[in-house]
C-alpha cells in the first residue's frame, strides 16, 4: 500500500474520526435534530433515546453500573474542572486540602492552582522515574482535611498507567472522593470504576475516535453517593450537573466511538503495542544515547516516548515535517517556551526534556508506517547529530555538565 | 505555525556547518546557549591575519530549526566581512531575512551572541597579531 504523507503518529494529541462514528451522527444534524429534553414529540423523544443509548455505550466502555452516572460535557478539560471544583465547592464544610500529582494534564493542574488561589491546600505528590506514582506518598499526603484525590489514569506524555486500583482502595479507606483523568486511557484499556473504587473519571471523546467537543464525567451514585457543585447553571440537564442542551450529533458519536473501541479493544491494544515495540526496538538498537521514557511496561499499548540526547526536539520534528508527525517536550514546541514538566518530572535532565519526542500510534496505523517512520526518526537524528556542538563535545570526551554555560 | 521558506531552506541545506580546530591561526570560536535552556550554538571565524577578513566561517548548532537557520544563515554572512564588519550584524537583520515570528527571535539573539563570542576570542587570541601577518607567521612557526 503506498504511504500518505505526512503520517500520523500523534494521537494522543487527537485521534481521526472512524467512519463508523460519522456515519452514526450523520442523521441527527437533519433528520434526527430534536431536543432531548422535549418531552411532549416524537422528535424530543427520538433525541433522548438516542443519548440514552450513547450514556449506556460510554457507560460500559468504563465500567458504570448505572448510566445515569454519566454526564456529557465539552470535553476532558470541562470534565476535570467539573469534578475538581464541584468537589471543592460542595464539600467545603468537610475540608479544604486536596491531593493530586505533578504529572497531571495542565486542566487538573491549572484548577488545582486556582483553588489554592481561593483557599484550598493543595499536594503535589511527585512521580518516580519510571513515572509511576507511589501509593505510600498519596497515602502520607492525605489529612483529615482532605476531601479529593486526583490521579490520572495514564499520562498523556510517557503513557504511564497509574496503580488506580491501588488508589481507589486507599480513597474508600480513609472515605476521600477520588477522581481519576481518564482522558488517555478510556478506549484503549479495560477500566472498571466499580472494581478500581473510582468515585469520579473524565473522558473525551476526540481521543478515542469520537468526535472532538464532547466528553464525558462519570459521577458515582452508590457507594458513596457523589455530589458535585455544578459549574453551569440553566435548565437543570445533566441531573443538574451540568446545563446546557446536549449536542446530540456529537454525543451519538461518542457513544459509537465507545462502543468500537470496546468491541475492538482486545485486539487493537495487542496490535498497536507489537507495531510500538517494534518502532521502539528500531530506534534504540540502531541509537545510541536514546532513552525511553516512562515505564516500559506499565505503559498504554500505543505510546511510545524517546529522549535523544544531543538533538533538540523541535529540530527532529522539522526534519520530517513533511513525512510525519509526532511532538515533542522540548521549550521550542511549546508556546510557554517551557520544557515539558512530565519529561522533567521523572527526573530526566531539562537537556533530555528538550531532546523528546512522542509517537503516538493509532486504530488506522500501519505496518509500512511504523518502518517509515522509525527509519527516517534515525536518518533525522543522525543528521542532527552531526550539526550538533553537544555531540561534538561528547565525542570529544568532554563533560558537558563541566562547561560553564552561562544561561540567561 | 508554519515555517518560512528560507528557515526550511536553511535547515534542509545548512550552510558550513562544521568546525575548525580551536587553535588554528586566526580562528575565532563562540559557545554560547546552554543544554538546559534547549540551545547551544558553537560559532567559528577564520580571520586573514594579514587582511583582518573573514575567510571562513563555521557552526554547529543544538537548537530548534529557526537556530539552526540563523546559525547558518551567520555564517553566509561572516564570510568576506571584515572583523569590524561583522560586529555590526545584528539579531534583527536575520528576523527580517528569515521571517522569524516572535517567539523566535531569542534563536536570532542567540545566533547575535555567538558572532559576538566569536569575534571577542579572535581578538582575544589574534588581536595583537591581526594586521601584522609576518609577527602572526613567525609566532606560529616558533611555537
Ligand atoms: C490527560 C488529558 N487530560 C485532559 C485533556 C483535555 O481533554 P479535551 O481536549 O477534551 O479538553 C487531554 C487532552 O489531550 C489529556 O490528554
Ligand atoms: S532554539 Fe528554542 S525556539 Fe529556537
Amino acid at each position: 500500500m503506498a504511504l500518505k504523507f505526512p503520517i500520523f503518529m500523534d494521537s494522543q494529541s487527537t485521534t481521526p474520526c472512524d467512519p463508523r462514528v460519522v456515519d452514526a451522527m450523520l442523521p441527527y444534524f437533519t433528520e434526527k435534530f430534536g431536543h432531548p429534553a422535549s418531552r411532549n414529540h416524537p422528535y424530543g423523544w427520538e433525541a433522548e433515546a438516542a443519548v440514552d443509548r450513547a450514556r449506556g455505550q460510554v457507560a460500559q466502555l468504563i465500567g458504570a453500573r448505572d448510566p445515569k452516572e454519566v454526564v456529557f460535557t465539552s470535553g476532558g478539560t470541562e470534565s476535570i474542572n467539573l469534578a475538581l471544583k464541584g468537589v471543592a465547592e460542595m464539600y467545603r464544610e468537610k475540608g479544604n486540602h486536596i491531593v493530586t500529582t505533578v504529572i497531571e494534564q495542565r486542566a487538573g493542574l491549572d484548577v488545582a492552582k486556582r483553588l489554592e488561589r481561593q483557599g484550598f491546600e493543595v499536594t503535589y505528590v511527585p512521580v518516580q522515574p519510571d513515572g509511576m506514582v507511589d501509593v505510600d506518598a498519596i497515602r502520607n499526603a492525605i489529612t483529615p482535611k482532605t476531601v479529593l484525590i486526583s490521579v490520572m489514569y495514564a499520562n498523556n506524555e510517557i503513557g504511564t498507567i497509574q496503580d488506580v486500583a491501588a488508589i481507589g482502595a486507599l480513597a474508600k479507606e480513609k472515605g476521600v472522593i477520588f477522581h481519576t483523568d481518564a482522558t488517555q486511557a478510556a478506549g484503549k484499556m479495560p477500566i472498571d470504576v466499580e472494581k478500581a473504587g473510582i468515585d469520579l473519571l473524565s473522558c473525551t471523546a476526540h481521543l478515542m475516535y469520537g468526535p472532538k467537543g464532547v466528553g464525558a464525567l462519570y459521577v458515582r451514585r452508590k457507594g458513596p453517593r457523589v455530589r458535585i457543585a455544578p459549574m453551569m447553571d440553566g435548565g437543570g440537564h445533566e441531573r443538574g450537573m451540568r446545563s446546557g442542551t446536549l449536542p446530540v450529533p456529537l454525543v451519538v458519536g461518542f457513544g459509537r466511538a465507545a462502543e468500537i473501541c470496546r468491541e475492538v479493544m482486545p485486539e487493537e491494544s495487542r496490535r498497536l503495542a507489537a507495531l510500538r515495540d517494534q518502532l521502539q526496538d528500531g530506534i534504540l538498537s540502531r541509537v545510541d544515547e536514546a532513552f525511553l521514557n516512562g515505564h516500559p511496561e506499565r505503559r498504554l499499548p500505543h505510546n511510545l516516548n524517546i529522549s535523544f540526547s544531543y538533538v533538540e526536539g523541535e529540530s527532529v520534528l522539522m526534519g520530517l515535517n513533511k513525512e510525519a508527525a509526532m511532538s515533542s517536550g522540548s521549550a521550542c514546541t511549546s508556546a510557554t517556551l517551557e520544557p515539558s514538566y512530565v519529561i522533567a518530572a521523572i527526573g530526566a535532565s531539562t537537556e533530555l526534556a528538550h531532546s523528546s519526542i512522542r509517537f503516538s500510534l493509532h486504530r488506522f496505523t500501519t505496518d509500512e508506517e511504523v518502518e517509515y517512520v522509525g527509519r527516517r526518526t534515525v536518518e533525522v537524528i543522525g543528521r542532527l547529530r552531526d550539526m550538533s556542538p553537544l555531540y561534538e563535545l561528547a565525542k570529544e570526551g568532554v563533560d558537558i555538565k563541566s562547561i560553564h554555560w552561562k544561561a540567561e | 505555525m508554519a515555517y518560512s521558506d528560507k528557515v526550511i531552506e536553511h535547515y534542509n541545506n545548512p550552510r558550513n556547518v562544521g568546525s575548525f580546530t580551536k587553535d588554528t591561526p586566526g580562528v575565532g570560536t563562540g559557545l554560547v546557549g546552554a543544554p538546559e535552556c534547549g540551545d547551544v550554538m558553537k560559532l567559528q571565524i577564520k580571520v586573514n591575519l594579514d587582511t583582518g577578513v573573514i575567510e571562513d566561517a563555521k557552526f554547529k548548532t543544538f537548537g530548534c530549526g529557526s537556530a539552526i537557520a540563523s546559525s547558518s544563515l551567520a555564517t553566509e554572512w561572516l564570510k568576506g566581512k571584515t572583523v569590524d564588519q561583522a560586529a555590526e550584524i545584528k539579531n534583527t537583520d536575520i528576523v527580517n531575512e528569515l521571517k522569524l515570528p516572535p517567539v523566535k527571535i531569542h534563536c536570532s539573539v542567540l545566533a547575535e551572541d555567538a558572532i559576538k563570542a566569536a569575534l571577542s576570542d579572535y581578538k582575544a587570541k589574534w588581536g595583537e597579531s591581526a594586521g601584522a601577518g609576518q609577527a602572526a607567521a613567525t609566532a606560529t612557526t616558533s611555537s
